[in-house]
């Protein structure tokens, strides 16, 4: 596997992590293995930038309340931030980056990401057919200016 | 004299607000009063002494920029310091800090000594030395009661620098757990 395709898994799995509800997390994954803070649960906050129309320049939209925490577990070292407040969640995704990394990574990939994932999808899409259901076309139809 | 490190990211504080403030106190009181001597604890780093890994987990962040010399330039702090603290690293003569053994930051005249108008615009240099201990060199200035001594690396670099105060640097000296500190208001004569 490449580094920027490993760097992409990693990424998507983070994220994945980083945006469970907590307590499904904690439901998924109740016990976590022995591992060491290498920085504690911190609570910080983040500014939010957004691009104009998406891709103009930058702007700040605003500050987030995130938690962020790093733990070793052997030689990996799991990092995450979440959003909010919880200290248990940040580390719980911490640890589960480590173990991601490691030789459980199958059967975490298989009992936490793979449902996380089909969940994140399920919302998405719930919110999509939702949006598009009360979706309004507007077009304009012939206005008499030509004639 | 180091802790051994389960991790090379491992050496941060175990309650940063705490022992960031004690640390605090400790690099305050000692530049308050030059030649005395004070331990603190928190923080290890890879290569460094207990009390340098402390005052860069207390004084550094992503605002202050760091100069490391000599053999401390090398990898493994390098990332410790990116996790810890985030600062930039800099050359030595844009440096809000800098790192090393005494012979690794000569000169020292290539570090920042303020403006006129802004002489808080200097660096500090944090030294770390084989030994400290409150003999050698006789200091006087302010924060000294009558006279200190401590045991300086040297004397002729900061008698200049005390001959360009107002401006100039100051300088946090580090050994095992313990710190003392020079700033540049002191008088610093051979004895």
């Amino acid at each position: 596997m490449s580094q920027t395709e490993a760097t992409a898994r990693r990424r998507d799995w983070m994220s994945l992590l980083a945006r469970a509800p907590a307590a499904r997390l904690a439901a998924l994954a109740p016990d976590l293995p022995t591992h060491e803070l290498l920085r504690a649960p911190e609570i910080g906050a983040v500014m939010l930038e957004g691009r104009i129309g998406g891709t103009g320049s930058r702007f700040n939209l605003g500050e987030m309340t995130v938690t962020r925490c790093s733990v070793r577990l052997g030689d990996a070292v799991g990092h995450a931030c979440v959003q909010g407040r919880d200290r248990d969640h940040a580390r719980r995704a911490a640890v589960l980056d480590a173990l991601l990394q490691g030789e459980q990574a199958g059967r975490i990939e298989a009992r936490v990401i793979a449902p996380l994932r089909a969940e994140a999808q399920a919302r998405r899409g719930a919110r999509a057919e939702k949006a598009a259901a009360t979706r309004v076309e507007f077009f304009t139809m012939m206005r008499g200016e030509d004639q | 004299m180091n802790a051994p490190l389960t991790s090379p990211l491992a050496g941060g504080f175990a309650d940063p607000a705490r022992d960031a403030a004690h640390a605090f106190r400790a690099v305050l009181d000692a530049m308050a009063r030059p030649g005395r001597i004070h331990a603190v604890s928190g923080g290890a780093a890879p290569g460094l002494s207990a009390a340098a890994a402390t005052v860069l987990l207390t004084l550094t962040d992503a605002t202050t920029a760091l100069h490391l010399a000599g053999a401390l330039d090398n990898d493994a702090l390098r990332r410790w310091i990116a996790f810890h603290t985030g600062a930039p690293l800099a050359a030595a003569a844009d440096a809000g800090f800098a790192l090393g053994r005494w012979p690794d930051l000569q000169p020292v005249t290539r570090f920042r000594i303020g403006e006129p108008a802004f002489p808080d615009r200097s660096a500090t240099l944090i030294v770390e030395v084989e030994r400290l201990e409150p003999d050698g060199p006789r200091l006087t200035g302010p924060g000294i009661r009558d006279t200190a001594r401590l045991s300086l690396p040297e004397t002729a670099a900061f008698r200049a620098n005390r001959a360009l105060f107002p401006l100039g640097f100051d300088i946090i000296l580090t050994c095992g757990d313990r710190l003392a500190a020079l700033p540049r208001s002191t008088i610093v004569e051979d004895c």
